[in-house]
C-alpha cells in the first residue's frame, strides 16, 4: 500500500539559514506519525512546504502514491491535506459556522445559506464527537472549543489527511486527554494524522511512529513500541542533555515579594487572578505551574504595574507597590524578562546599545541634565555583550537582526545587571535552542544564589521541576498549593494544574 | 415658516448633497473591509468628477441628450476603478504604506485632472458647464401626497434614491454573499482567509476597485448634480467628508448612508440657516463644522465604540503573523 | 553578512535618489504624450532657480513653510505616528500669529515678533495636542482625528477672520511691521523675492529635531514608543505621556510653518476656501527626507524649486504648472513603494556581482 504521504528530498532555503535539508518522510495510511524537534529544528517549515504556504526549492511530494505539486493551500485541500494550525487562523468577529465554511460556502443564487451551513457543521461535530456552538462567534468561545473548529474546517474541506502543529501548548492536560481520545477516533475513521511536537509525553501517549528532526535534517524514523523516552529525547537534541538541576541548597532569606489576596481583571473584565496570595523570598527560586490562560500572564502583569490591581497588595522589600507606575516599581527592585521577548522585551528597531539602557537611560550616568551620554551607554553595551555572550557585530546592531537567543540574552544582561532584589522570568527559555536555554537556567541559578528573589513563570514542568525551589501551582487566577518538586512528579502536578487538589490527586 | 416648509428645503437639500457621500462612503467600506486603508477618496471622486464633465460635454455633442450625465456617471465609475488601480498596486503589491499611497493619489487626482482640463481646453483651467445636468424633479404622484410628498418627493435627483438604494444592495452583498463573507475574512484574518485557498492579493484588490468604482460614482454625481463643471475647487474635501461618513457609520454600509444623509444635513443646514428661524442666529461655522467634530466624538467612543476592520492598515505578507 | 548589511544602508539612501529620478522620468514621459518639450521645462526651472536671484530668493523662500511642515510630519513619524494634520495646524498657526500681531499692535519688535511667533507655534501645538490626546487616551487613530482637525481649523479660521478681522479683499489686515519677518536687505538681494528671515526659524527648528530626538532622554522615549510601544510601556515609559507630546511638537513645528507665511510671506492671512497644499506637500517632504532633519532640508529644497521654477516652466515651455503637482505624487509613490524599489536594487546590484 503506498503512503499516504511521502516527502522526497525536501530542501527549503530562507536568507541566511537552511530550513530544511534533504528531508524524508513517510506517513502510513491510518497512523498518527509525530513529526519530533526542537523548536526552529524546521518541523514548521516541512508542514507548510507540505500544505502549499511554502515552495519547496528542490524535492518531491507523493500524496496516496501519486506525485503531487502544492501550489497552495487550495491545492492542499483538494489533496485532502488539512492543516490544524498552532496559532488559530480564526476570524474572531465571525461564527463558528462561518469560520467553517469560509471558502466553500453553501450558497443559493450566490446568497449564503447559513441553515445549511449551521446544519452541516452541527451534523459534522456529531459525527466525529467535537462539541461545538455554530452560532456562536469565535470571540466567545473557549480555547478548547476553537480548536475543535479548526479540526472541524479541515474535515468539512473533506480532509484525510491532518496535521496537528503543536496542538496542545494552549491546552489544559484534561483537554489534551481528549484531543489525543479524537485524533484516535478520526484514525479510526480512516483520517491519517501528523502531529508536530516537542513533547515526548503525548508521543507515547497518541501516536504510533516518529520521525526525528534536528536542525533542518532528519535523523530517524523509528515506531513507539521499539523505543523509550530517554533516548528519542538524546535523538532530538543529538547530544547528552546537560540539563542544569537546582542542587544549591534551599536557603530562604527574608521576604522579597510579598501578594495578599491579589484580584486582577483581564481584558474581558473577567477575574483572572482571584484572591491569590504568594510569598518569594531571597535566596529561592519560586516555580509557577499552569496551564496557559489560569492567570500567569494577568499575575505577573500586575506585579510590573503594567495591569490594574482590583483588590489585594503587593509588596516588593516591604515596600507597598500595589498600582504604582511600572517605572517606580522597577526602581523598586523588580527585573522582568518577559513572555513575549520580541514585543515587550526589546525594541527591535533600536541598536543593542540603546536596548541595554531601556529602563536605566536617564539615569547618570547614561544621562545628564535630561541629554544622554551615548559614549557611556556604548560602554556599557560592550561590557555586557562580552560578559553575556551576545552573538553580534557590535554594540550599533539593531536588535532585530539577533537570533532569538541572542536577543534573550540582552534581555537577560540589561535585567541582571541592574541587580534586581526580584527578577520575574515568564517563560524565558520559549522557543530557544538548547544552548540558549541552558545559558539563561544557568542565569537564574546563578541569581539564587547570590541571594535574589526569582519568581519563574513556565508550561514546560520540566524546567519548574528542575529549577525551582518550592512550586505553586496556579488554578483559575489561585494558587491552590505550593509543593516541594523532591516530593513531587509530573502526574501529581498535572493533577493539580487541572485544578484537584492535593488530597483528592492522592486519593 | 412653518416647520412643514422647513422640512421642505432641508429634505431635499440634504438628499441633494447626501448622495455623492453616500456612493463614494460605501466605496471606501468595500476598501477598508477588505484591509486597505484608502484616505484617497477625495481623489477618486476629482477623477470621477473630472471623468462625467468630460463624458457629459462629448456625449452632448454627440446628441446623446439626457441620457449623457447618466452615461457619463457610468464612464466616469469606470475611470474611478482604473484609477484607484494606482492605489492597489502600489499598497497591495508594493506593501507601501497605505496611508501615503492614499495622500499621493489624491495628489496626482487634483494634478492630473487641472493638467488635462488645461490641457483639453488651451490652458483653461476650468471645462465649460454642462448643459444636462441630473435635475431636480417631482416624483410623479408620489410628490402630491399631503405631507410626506413636498418633503420627500418634490425637488429631488433620482441619484438620491438610487444611492440609498445602492446602500441596501451593498449591506446584501457584504453581510449575505459568500463574496462578502471572503471580503471580510480577508480584512479581518487574511493569514487565516489565506489557508482556505482564498486569495488574499485579488480579494484586496477588488475592494479597492470597487471604491474607486463607487468613488467615482459619488464624484460624478456631484458634477452632474450640483456643480456642472470641473475645476480646481469642484471637488474641496468631499471625499474626506465621505471617508469620514464611513468612519461615523462604522464601516457598515447602512451606518455609511445613515452618516452621510447627517452630514448632508449639517451641509443643507449650513447653507439654508438663513432662513430657518432659530437656526439663523447660529454662526454658520457650527454646520460646517460639525460633522468633523461628531466624527471625532464618536471615534472616542462615547457613542459606541467605532472598531475598524482588524486588519486594515496592514499589508499582508505570506508567512508572516 | 556585515558586507549585505552596508549595502542595505547604502541603499536606504539610493531610494529617496532613485525615487526623484523616475518621478521626474515619468514627468518628462507625460510632458512627451502631452506634446510638450521635457526638456525646455525642466531646463527652464532650472535656470531660473539657480541663474535669476527673484526665482532662487522664491525657492528659499517657499523652502520655509515646506520644511518646517516637512519636520512636523517627520517628528510625528519617529515616534510612530502619522501626522495628516500638518494643514490644519499650519492654518491655526498662521492665523494666530497674524491675530496676535494685530492684536498687540504697539509693542515693540523685540516684543512682538518672538510673541507672534511663540502664538504661531503655540496655537499649531495645541491643534496637535488634541489628536495626541484622543489617541492616547482613547485610541482614536490619529490619520482620521487630524484629518477632521483640518476641516475644523479650515472652516474655523476662515470664520474668524470673515467675522473679526475683516478687511476688504477676503483677507485680514496687513500686520504691522514689529512683527514682520520681511526683510528690505533679503527682499533686494533677490531682486524683490519675498525671502525673509523665516528661514533662520526653519534651521533653528530642524536643529531642534535632530537634538531632541537624538540627544536628550526624551527623545530616546519618544523614539522608544514609536518603534515599540509595548516594549516602552514594559521598561516603565508612558506611552500615553509620549504620544501627546509628540504630536504636540509636531504641531509646533507645523503652526511656525504657518507663521511664516503670515509674518514672512503674506504679511497677512486671507480666507482660505480650500487648503494651501503645503502641509500635504510636508508629508512628501518627510518621506523623501527619510525623515531626517538633513534629508527634510534637501527634499523641502527640491520642492521648493520645482514649485517656484514650475511658474516659469508654464511660462517658457507652456507646460501646465499642474505637472509639478503630478510629479511630486509619483515621487511620494515610488519612495511610498521602497521595498520593491530596494528589491529592484538588490537584484540589479547581485546581477552586476555574478557578471
Amino acid at each position: 500500500m503506498p503512503y499516504a504521504i511521502e516527502m522526497k528530498h525536501i530542501r527549503k532555503e530562507f536568507p541566511g539559514i537552511i530550513a530544511n535539508d534533504d528531508i524524508n518522510l513517510q506517513v502510513e495510511e491510518g497512523e498518527i506519525h509525530a513529526l519530533f524537534g526542537e523548536n526552529g529544528a524546521g518541523k514548521s517549515t516541512l508542514m507548510n512546504v507540505l500544505f502549499g504556504l511554502y515552495q519547496p526549492d528542490e524535492g518531491e511530494i507523493y500524496v496516496h502514491g501519486k506525485k503531487v505539486r502544492i501550489a497552495d493551500p487550495n491545492d492542499a485541500n483538494r489533496l485532502g491535506i488539512g492543516m490544524v494550525h498552532q496559532h488559530f487562523m480564526l476570524v474572531e468577529k465571525f461564527t463558528v459556522a462561518e469560520n467553517i465554511i469560509l471558502g466553500r460556502e453553501p450558497t443559493i443564487h450566490g446568497r449564503l445559506d447559513m441553515t445549511k451551513a449551521v446544519k452541516i457543521v452541527s451534523d459534522l461535530s456529531e459525527k466525529y464527537g467535537l462539541d461545538v456552538d455554530p452560532m456562536k462567534k469565535v470571540e466567545d468561545i473557549t480555547v478548547g472549543m476553537q480548536q475543535r473548529v479548526e479540526i472541524l474546517k479541515t474535515l468539512y474541506r473533506g480532509s484525510d489527511i491532518l496535521i496537528f502543529d503543536e496542538p496542545t501548548a494552549v491546552l489544559t492536560p484534561l483537554e489534551i486527554k481528549e484531543l489525543i481520545d479524537i485524533m484516535k477516533r478520526l484514525v479510526k475513521e480512516g483520517k491519517s494524522i501528523i502531529l508536530i511536537t516537542h513533547k515526548l509525553k503525548e508521543i507515547f501517549e497518541a501516536c504510533d511512529r516518529c520521525t526525528v528532526i534536528r536542525r533542518g535534517k532528519i535523523i530517524g524514523t523509528i515506531g513507539i513500541g521499539e523505543t523509550n523516552p530517554s533516548d528519542l529525547a538524546d535523538m532530538m537534541v543529538g547530544r547528552k542533555v546537560n540539563v542544569r538541576i537546582n542542587n544549591a541548597p534551599y536557603e530562604p532569606k527574608e521576604k522579597v515579594l510579598e501578594i495578599r489576596d491579589l484580584t486582577v481583571l483581564d481584558s474581558r473584565k473577567v477575574k483572572a487572578v482571584n484572591q491569590l496570595n504568594l510569598t518569594v523570598h531571597g535566596g529561592e527560586i519560586m516555580g509557577i505551574a499552569g496551564v496557559d490562560g489560569n492567570g500567569q500572564t494577568e499575575l505577573v502583569e500586575a506585579i510590573a504595574g503594567l495591569r490594574k490591581v482590583k483588590e489585594g497588595a503587593i509588596e516588593i522589600n516591604g515596600n507597598d507597590v500595589t498600582n504604582h507606575k511600572t517605572r517606580k516599581i522597577i526602581e523598586a527592585g523588580l527585573g522582568y524578562i518577559p513572555e513575549d521577548r520580541q514585543k515587550h522585551g526589546l525594541v527591535l528597531d533600536f541598536s543593542i546599545g540603546e536596548n541595554m539602557v531601556l529602563q536605566t537611560y536617564y539615569k547618570k550616568p547614561y544621562a545628564f541634565a535630561g541629554v544622554l551620554n551615548n559614549k557611556v551607554i556604548s560602554k556599557k553595551a560592550k561590557q555586557l555583550i562580552h560578559e553575556y555572550d551576545v552573538r553580534t557585530p557590535g554594540e550599533k546592531t539593531l536588535a532585530r537582526s539577533l537570533s532569538g537567543g541572542n536577543q534573550q540574552k540582552v534581555i537577560v544582561a540589561r535585567e541582571v545587571d541592574r541587580s534586581p532584589q526580584l527578577l520575574v522570568a515568564a517563560q524565558p527559555t520559549r522557543g530557544l535552542d538548547i544552548g540558549a536555554i541552558e545559558f539563561i537556567h544557568g542565569k537564574l541559578l546563578e541569581e539564587k544564589e547570590k541571594g535574589k528573589a526569582v519568581l519563574l513563570v513556565s508550561f514546560e514542568l520540566d524546567e519548574i521541576l528542575h529549577l525551582s525551589d518550592r512550586i505553586a501551582v496556579i488554578f483559575e487566577g489561585r494558587i491552590i498549593d505550593i509543593v516541594n518538586p523532591k516530593e513531587t512528579n509530573e502526574n501529581e502536578l498535572g493533577l493539580l494544574m487541572a485544578g484537584r487538589k492535593k488530597e483528592e490527586a492522592q486519593a | 415658516m412653518s416647520i412643514l416648509e422647513v422640512l421642505a428645503i432641508i429634505v431635499p437639500s440634504t438628499l441633494l448633497t447626501a448622495a455623492p457621500l453616500i456612493f463614494t462612503a460605501l466605496g471606501g467600506v468595500f476598501s477598508e473591509r477588505s484591509g486597505v486603508v484608502n484616505i484617497g477618496l477625495e481623489g477618486l471622486m476629482s477623477v470621477g468628477a473630472f471623468t462625467a464633465a468630460i463624458a457629459t460635454l462629448f456625449l452632448e455633442h454627440a446628441g446623446f441628450g439626457n441620457a449623457s450625465p447618466w452615461i457619463a456617471i457610468l464612464i466616469a465609475a469606470v475611470a474611478g476603478a482604473i484609477f484607484s488601480l494606482i492605489h492597489a498596486v502600489v499598497s497591495i503589491t508594493f506593501r507601501a504604506d497605505q496611508t501615503v499611497s492614499g495622500v499621493a493619489l489624491n495628489f496626482l487626482a487634483a494634478g492630473l485632472t487641472i493638467f488635462l482640463v488645461k490641457l483639453i481646453y488651451n490652458g483653461n483651467g476650468q471645462t465649460p458647464y454642462i448643459a444636462h445636468n441630473i435635475n431636480k424633479i417631482s416624483v410623479p404622484v408620489l410628490s402630491n401626497i399631503p405631507i410626506i410628498g413636498p418633503i420627500f418627493f418634490q425637488q429631488v435627483t433620482y441619484t438620491s434614491y438610487l444611492a440609498i438604494f445602492v446602500s441596501f444592495v451593498v449591506w446584501y452583498i457584504i453581510f449575505k454573499t459568500s463574496f462578502g463573507l471572503r471580503l471580510r475574512s480577508v480584512g479581518e484574518h487574511p493569514a487565516a482567509a489565506d489557508t482556505l485557498g482564498i486569495n488574499v492579493t485579488r480579494m484586496r484588490y477588488i475592494g479597492v476597485m470597487l471604491s474607486g468604482f463607487f468613488g467615482g460614482i459619488g464624484g460624478a454625481v456631484y458634477l452632474v448634480t450640483i456643480t456642472a463643471n470641473y475645476n480646481v475647487s469642484t471637488i474641496a474635501g468631499q471625499g474626506f467628508l465621505a471617508l469620514a461618513a464611513m468612519v461615523f457609520g462604522k464601516w457598515h454600509p447602512i451606518g455609511a448612508m445613515g452618516a452621510s444623509l447627517f452630514f448632508g444635513f449639517a451641509q443643507a443646514l449650513s447653507i439654508t440657516s438663513q432662513q430657518i428661524p432659530y437656526i439663523d442666529r447660529l454662526p454658520s461655522v457650527v454646520m460646517m463644522v460639525a460633522p468633523y467634530v461628531l466624527t471625532l466624538i464618536v471615534l472616542t467612543g462615547f457613542v459606541g465604540r467605532a472598531e475598524p476592520p482588524k486588519a486594515d492598515g496592514i499589508p499582508y505578507i505570506k508567512g508572516q503573523r | 553578512m556585515s558586507k549585505m548589511l552596508s549595502k542595505i544602508q547604502w541603499m536606504k539612501l539610493l531610494v529617496p535618489i532613485v525615487s526623484v529620478v523616475l518621478g521626474l522620468l515619468c514627468g518628462a514621459i507625460i510632458m512627451v504624450a502631452a506634446g510638450y518639450n521635457p526638456l525646455l521645462a525642466y531646463g527652464s526651472i532650472v535656470q531660473s532657480i539657480f541663474l535669476q536671484p527673484y526665482y532662487t530668493g522664491e525657492t528659499i523662500r517657499a523652502m520655509i513653510p515646506l520644511v518646517l511642515s516637512g519636520l512636523a510630519v517627520a517628528f510625528a513619524f519617529r515616534t510612530g505616528l502619522f501626522n495628516i494634520g500638518v494643514e490644519g495646524q499650519l492654518l491655526v498657526g498662521w492665523f494666530a500669529s497674524v491675530a496676535a500681531a494685530i492684536v498687540f499692535e504697539g509693542l515693540p519688535k523685540v516684543i512682538l515678533l518672538p510673541l507672534c511667533i511663540i502664538a504661531g507655534g503655540a496655537a499649531g501645538g495645541i491643534w496637535g495636542f488634541l489628536p495626541g490626546f484622543l489617541k492616547a487616551r482613547f485610541k482614536v487613530h490619529e490619520v482620521i482625528s487630524t484629518i477632521m482637525m483640518n476641516y475644523i481649523a479650515l472652516y474655523t479660521t476662515s470664520y474668524l477672520i470673515k467675522n473679526f478681522l475683516y478687511t476688504e479683499g477676503e483677507r485680514t489686515p496687513t500686520i504691522p511691521s514689529a512683527a514682520s519677518l520681511a526683510s528690505p536687505t533679503l527682499a533686494n538681494l533677490t531682486q524683490g523675492s519675498r525671502l525673509h528671515w523665516g528661514f533662520i526659524v526653519a534651521i533653528l527648528a530642524a536643529v531642534a529635531m535632530w537634538f531632541i530626538l537624538w540627544k536628550t532622554t526624551r527623545g530616546y522615549e519618544l523614539r522608544a514608543v514609536g518603534f515599540s510601544p509595548d516594549a516602552s510601556k514594559y521598561a516603565g515609559m508612558n506611552v500615553s505621556r509620549n504620544i501627546i507630546l509628540s504630536m504636540t511638537i509636531s504641531g509646533i513645528f507645523a503652526g511656525l510653518s504657518g507663521a511664516m507665511e503670515g509674518l514672512g510671506t503674506y504679511q497677512y492671512m486671507m480666507i482660505n476656501s480650500t487648503f494651501t497644499g503645503i502641509g500635504f506637500n510636508g508629508i512628501a517632504v518627510a518621506l523623501l527626507g527619510l525623515n531626517t532633519p538633513v534629508g527634510v532640508i534637501l527634499a523641502g529644497a527640491l520642492f521648493a524649486g520645482l514649485q517656484t521654477g514650475g511658474l516659469t516652466m508654464q511660462s517658457v515651455a507652456g507646460v501646465p504648472v499642474e505637472l509639478i503637482q503630478i510629479v511630486i505624487a509619483l515621487i511620494i509613490f515610488f519612495v511610498g513603494s521602497s521595498y520593491v524599489i530596494k528589491w529592484a536594487l538588490l537584484r540589479f546590484s547581485m546581477r552586476g556581482h555574478k557578471n
